[in-house]
């Protein structure tokens, strides 16, 4: 037996017995014989627990994560501080091990954890109404979508060149199996171009879709956007960064009727990418068309406050092929990590957050402006991160300065080809002034040295090899 | 040590529990001003006003009302929520089509080693080879379990895994100038099937299901036409039961020039032992919360890794994980390709449920793939064992067995009989299951069983455990012979009683007023 069956030879021969056949092997005969594997799966053999940690530890220690290195990635995913109560919370068995709560008399726990994490997104977005999770951010904004084209009847999905690279991509493979077309706005000055979002607003447009602050950085003025969008008829889907909200115009407040967003920043680790959890708020007009798991309070038998999952006739396991989304299985443990952490970072702690974010972003911007070969991308305001312009080529800047153990940033070049020569920088608490002055430091050095290498070079002009470069 | 007969437990609602004398209490009602748990690094720039930064009319003017609370206080509230919760670590959990398998602990000390949980998915891939050779390996590994070649990691979970491949099968028929417009899905198929199809763009079809449980073939070969462009299926179905002619089904289905779908969520049945690519299938999604142990969370997270053929290959989420090898002997390296033409394009940020991928991978390497094949030998050998047991005595009189044959790892009952002749519902049996201590079986599906219950006991349950299951069963059903209003208001023992879910709906709160 394995170490996690426990079937002994005693038990097996009773358990035959009890079933009236002669062996295990028996209670496969439906499967045809030609049909049978008929030899062992060809994997490696089992391993003790020890050589097992001993395997995964060895395949971890060849990454180099945010402990090894000065983080200053960014891009949707954030190094912020994982409080030590996030992990002990969600590792309780309690909460780690149970399954969606199909039966509330013994999942109170749960339910009530979805029902206050539901509290905190809907007041930090400003909306009435928010789920108790989606899987992650991009599929979040494409879930948007699916219940705009439902809402309005309508199939053109008007899309800021400033929302997140990876959510634009989901949205257009999503947007196959609504057939629904996608046009996208460029950005002038790092923001969406208002002008440009008017011209491409017409009556066919069920919404439009922004990102608060946008993948460069940019604070957009949320509520332009959103009454260009009103003014045609459409939805306004805004992308939002929650670690903001403590400063930022939430998007309640600026005619925005859905809020969707990574969750990540909120106690999730990086994880590479994930497990994280996205969010979705509206307004309480599409509380009925809401995607995914909802909480909603309620009393027992006995006058008792309780929770339950409420609206399940919007959800696939009653409604079917009519359900407002597909989803099953959604980001439940990730989500209570999320209101953890907004627990522990509290009413004050949101705020300072926040301010603690911009400064230090305006000393970043400042510090790094000032270097030979650096200049802002945009000079529009900011929160959290930036862009910069580099008058050398980035990605070997980038693989300069990662031999001093920093990872400066994300190379806008990888989806941006009129941002080449760009790079996004990523700010939190962990970052602090000595390590933004680490920073432009090593990228002074880096920016002189590479372009003193590359004007020795016959053909300056080419970019070094990309060998191994994501999405060269 | 042999819990045989359970205790029984209170059989009306007289004296409450502790538990039950204790209001429901929310984190912000927990809130006092001035009160706080974290606190920042000191500011070490200058100090700014915020509206010479942002200008005012971007900033919020009301601060939203998060909690005021302390750490103490915020652990207290937690664990003791966490203790309204029951879980798999604590009972037997037979939830059919949920495989609530042991979770083990060894696989949530991997996945937070720093080169993990603390990696950056925006990291150079040259510089994290360990993240892309153990999700190379693991895509290995699935392609043998599946019997089909090519994985991509990248859907969330089962559902958006199901979306990938109706998309998939959308830009197949494209290329090659086809434009099918109908899903096939037996009657009998999880809500997440027909809900993808829809969103896929797709209208759903229904299959009859035969008197032995399986796809009823002359329904199957009326529906086949040049509109349909797909067939999605479990094998083993939601009723636990194997259709042995599946080679027929597929065959059927190609013929008509329909993409194959295999939804996965009961692998734990077969893994080892037949293959859904060996089946005929084109596409399988399998869900590693399910067959491969990562934990459920109380509603994920999970993930839905596909598996596919070569004719669906080109078509696959980017960015793809490759392997490249240089003549010299050098060590393999690994890389994300972004370029695939005929991609149907990414389901979501970056390259999926990383420490997800993790704990399945540790766990297919804890079991290695003898383990695997005795993991879902002793998955069916449990719910056969668990069935027999369900047949005899009142458990067989009043919740017969749906389809009387071998099971594969689950089995589905009917209550009807209960409720017809003891006035006891399917519902009132799972609510009295809970003072028993267990968690009840997936109740009132699938929907073509009358009152069902769908069991599914998993292999790491002891045969003690399902002895345990069947005796509660029993009990429960002789205590309703002498007096049904027991089960019928059920629940005594758990934090609160039977909720009002109607009401929820009607009138929905769903946040707290602040």
């Amino acid at each position: 037996m394995t170490r996690y069956t426990s079937a002994t030879d005693a038990d097996l021969e009773a358990m035959l017995g009890a079933i009236g056949v002669g062996a295990v092997d028996d209670l496969f005969a439906e499967i045809p014989a030609d049909l049978r594997l008929g030899r062992a799966l060809d994997l490696p053999a089992g391993l003790s627990e020890t050589e097992c940690f001993d395997h995964l530890a060895s395949l971890a220690e060849r990454n180099a994560d945010a402990d090894a290195e000065l983080c200053f990635l960014g891009a949707g995913i954030y190094d912020h501080y994982v409080p030590a109560i996030v992990d002990a919370i969600t590792q309780r068995s309690e909460f780690l091990t149970p399954y969606t709560p199909y039966q509330p008399e013994v999942s109170q726990g749960g339910l009530q954890v979805m029902f206050e994490f539901q509290t905190a997104i809907s007041e930090l977005t400003a909306l009435p109404v928010s789920n108790a999770s989606l899987y992650e951010g991009p599929s979040s904004v494409a879930s948007a979508a699916y219940l705009a084209i439902g809402a309005t009847g309508r199939t053109r999905l008007v899309v800021s060149r400033g929302l997140h690279p990876h959510s634009r991509e989901t949205l257009r493979t999503y947007a196959r199996g609504f057939s629904a077309e996608v046009v996208e706005v460029g950005l002038e000055g790092g923001l969406t171009d208002v002008a440009e979002l008017r011209d491409a607003l017409d009556s066919e447009a069920a919404a439009v879709f922004v990102e608060n602050p946008n993948f460069l950085g940019a604070v957009e003025d949320l509520r332009a956007l959103a009454s260009a969008a009103t003014e045609a008829g459409a939805l306004t889907v805004a992308s939002v960064d929650p670690l903001t909200l403590g400063v930022l115009r939430p998007p309640g407040d600026c005619g925005v009727e859905i809020a969707v967003g990574e969750g990540q920043q909120l106690g999730g680790r990086l994880d590479f990418g994930g497990p994280s959890f996205g969010f979705f708020c509206a307004t309480e007009n599409h509380l009925r068309r809401m995607p995914g798991r909802i909480a909603g309070e309620t009393v027992d038998l006995d006058g008792r406050r309780g929770f339950v999952l409420a609206l399940q006739t919007r959800e696939q396991h009653i409604r079917r092929e009519r359900a407002t989304h597909n989803i099953c299985t959604s980001q439940a443990l990730n989500a209570l990590g999320g209101i953890v952490y907004l627990a522990w970072l509290g009413k004050r702690g949101i705020v300072e957050l926040g301010e603690l974010l911009a400064r230090r972003m305006a000393y970043a911007r400042q510090r790094l402006a000032e270097i030979d070969g650096v200049e802002l991308l945009h000079e529009a305001p900011a929160v959290r991160e930036f862009a910069v312009r580099l008058d050398a080529p980035v990605p070997a800047v980038l693989d300069r300065v990662a031999e001093e153990g920093i990872a400066a940033g994300y190379w806008l070049g990888r989806e941006y080809p009129e941002y080449d020569d760009g790079l996004l920088i990523a700010l939190t608490e962990r970052r602090s002034k000595a390590d933004i002055d680490r920073l432009a430091d090593a990228l002074a050095r880096a920016i002189a040295e590479t372009a003193a290498v590359d004007g020795l070079l016959p053909d300056s002009g080419k970019k070094p090899s990309m060998a191994g470069e994501v999405g060269a | 040590m042999k819990p045989s007969v359970p205790l029984t437990p209170p059989t009306n609602a007289e004296t409450p529990t502790p538990q039950q004398r204790e209001r429901a209490t929310t984190i912000f009602e927990r809130s006092v001003a001035g009160r706080r748990a974290g606190t920042l690094p000191p500011l070490d720039v200058p100090e700014r006003p915020l509206d010479e930064l942002i200008p005012r009319e971007l900033l919020r003017d009301r601060q939203p009302e998060l909690p005021e609370v302390s750490e103490p206080e915020i652990v207290r509230h937690y664990n003791r929520l966490s203790r309204r919760n029951f879980d798999l670590d604590t009972g037997p959990y037979p939830l059919g089509s949920c495989t609530m398998k042991h979770n083990p602990r060894l696989n949530e000390r991997v996945a937070a080693l720093p080169g993990h949980a603390r990696l950056h998915p925006a990291q150079d891939p040259r510089r994290a080879q360990g993240a892309l050779e153990l999700m190379w390996r693991l895509e290995r590994a699935l392609a043998e379990i599946c019997g089909l070649e090519h994985v991509s990691l990248q859907p969330s979970a089962g559902s958006h895994g199901e979306l990938a491949g109706l998309l998939l099968t959308r830009a197949y028929h494209e290329d090659q100038g086809e434009r099918r417009t109908r899903v096939l899905t037996p009657d009998t198929a999880h809500g997440t099937n027909p809900a993808s199809v829809t969103m896929a763009g797709y209208e759903v079809v229904k299959v009859a299901t035969d008197e032995r449980g399986g796809v009823d073939l002359e329904d199957l070969r009326a529906k086949l036409d040049e509109r349909v462009a797909c067939l999605m299926l479990t094998n083993p179905n939601t009723l636990g039961v194997f259709d042995e002619r599946i080679a027929e089904i597929t065959q059927l289905v190609r013929d008509a020039g329909g993409t194959l779908y295999y939804d996965g969520a009961n692998l734990n049945a077969i893994m080892g032992h037949t293959r859904p690519g060996d089946m005929g299938f084109d596409i399988v999604h399998v869900n590693l919360h399910k067959s491969f142990s990562q934990p459920h969370g109380g509603g994920g997270p999970g993930a839905g890794p596909i598996a596919v053929s070569d004719r669906i290959e080109p078509f696959l989420p980017v960015p793809r994980l490759v392997r490249s090898e240089d003549a010299d002997g050098a060590a393999p390296r690994f890389d994300f390709d972004h370029e695939r033409p005929k991609s149907i394009g990414r389901l979501r940020g970056f390259a999926g449920n990383f420490g997800v991928f993790v704990r399945s991978y540790a766990y297919i390497r804890s079991l290695g793939g003898d383990g695997l094949a005795e993991a879902s030998e002793t998955a069916v050998l449990n719910a056969n064992y668990l069935l027999a047991r369900m047949k005899q005595g009142s458990a067989g009189r009043f919740l017969p067995v749906a389809f009387d044959r071998l099971c594969m790892h689950e089995f589905v009952l009917s209550g009807a009989p209960a409720r017809r002749e003891l006035g006891v519902k399917t519902l009132d049996v799972a609510k009295r299951l809970l003072d028993f201590g267990f968690h009840p079986p997936t109740i009132y599906f699938p929907l073509l069983v009358d009152e069902a219950l769908m069991v599914e006991p998993t292999e790491t349950e002891t045969k003690e455990g399902l002895d345990a299951l069947a005796d509660a069963f029993e009990q429960i059903l002789a205590e309703a012979e002498r007096d049904s209003e027991i089960a019928r208001s059920a629940p005594y023992t758990t934090p609160v009683r039977r909720l009002d879910e109607a009401k929820a709906s009607r009138r929905p709160v769903v946040r707290q007023p602040l």
